[in-house]
């Protein structure tokens, strides 16, 4: 994955609609009326927002004309997630041993205060 | 034993330039600003497992370097540094960072603020880019370097201090 195609995925992400529209999809294809529903949004907005999921490859949608169901391709996401993974790595690690480590000054704080 | 869940790492990407950080400790703020900026706290657990911090130079002063170089499991070497641009103990720390060998002027703004709540602190560190060519550099190759997998070095700290 290139880094523009990275960022289309990013600038899909990044609205809650959109999002939204993904964790539905997750459990099923649905039609493009059925997306609206929860939103109280027009046919042309909701419209709107799956192209920009189709450009980035989220979703995928049916030929048929009348019905269109959307259906969910999770593929860029993975690769969203392996992109930034051994950057995540870093700090994670980083700050396991950090918790790890104000437990230590924690302990020796009180211990000071003991001894006062 | 700290519940590793309640305590995950939030990374989220606000605009093409930016990253942001968000992590839950177990410990006042004090504790966590200190274990921030202190060399001789920093060298007991910044940086991947298996990689040691071999040099950790902090002038903590509006104006002042840091430098930290890092060796990891198979000897090779990794480091950063920067300028502290604001230092407000113990709830923010803004800096510069750049990876060593980097191109002078693709560092990035580090802005750090720590929250505490009931004895926890929220730190949230956000990291904006000169542009997000930048951003994405590091991502892909700065940091895969500074991962190791090979031993727990923690382990072995803790044991010590026992």
């Amino acid at each position: 994955m290139t880094a523009d195609q990275l960022d289309t995925v990013f600038a899909a992400l990044a609205d809650p609609t959109r999002r939204a529209i993904l964790a539905r999809l997750a459990s099923g294809a649905a039609t493009v009326t059925e997306l609206a529903e929860p939103f109280e949004m027009s046919l042309p907005g909701i419209s709107k927002h799956l192209k920009v999921l189709r450009r980035a490859g989220l979703i995928e949608q049916g030929r048929d004309a009348q019905w269109r169901p959307c259906q969910l391709d999770a593929s860029p996401l993975k690769e969203v997630a392996d992109w930034v993974e051994p950057y995540r790595r870093f700090w994670e690690q980083s700050f396991d041993r950090l918790d790890d480590y104000l437990q230590v000054l924690k302990n020796r704080e009180k211990r000071r205060a003991r001894q006062k | 034993m700290l519940d590793r869940n309640s305590a995950a790492l939030a990374l989220t990407f606000p605009s093409d330039r930016e990253i942001v950080m968000t992590r839950v400790f177990d410990a006042p703020r004090q504790l966590v600003f200190e274990a921030w900026t202190k060399p001789e706290h920093l060298v007991h657990w910044f940086g991947a497992r298996g990689w040691s911090l071999t040099i950790c130079e902090i002038e903590l002063r509006p104006g002042g370097t840091y430098r930290f170089v890092w060796r990891g499991p198979e000897g090779e070497e990794m480091g950063m540094g920067g300028v502290y641009r604001e230092i407000l103990p113990p709830e923010r720390l803004v800096s510069t960072e750049s990876f060593v060998g980097c191109v002078p002027g693709k560092e990035s703004v580090n802005t750090m603020i720590l929250e505490e709540r009931n004895g926890k602190t929220t730190m949230t560190t956000t990291i904006v880019y000169p542009s997000a060519e930048v951003r994405d550099a590091v991502i892909q190759s700065g940091m895969e370097r500074g991962v190791g997998e090979s031993m727990d070095r923690l382990a072995e700290h803790l044991q010590t201090m026992a």
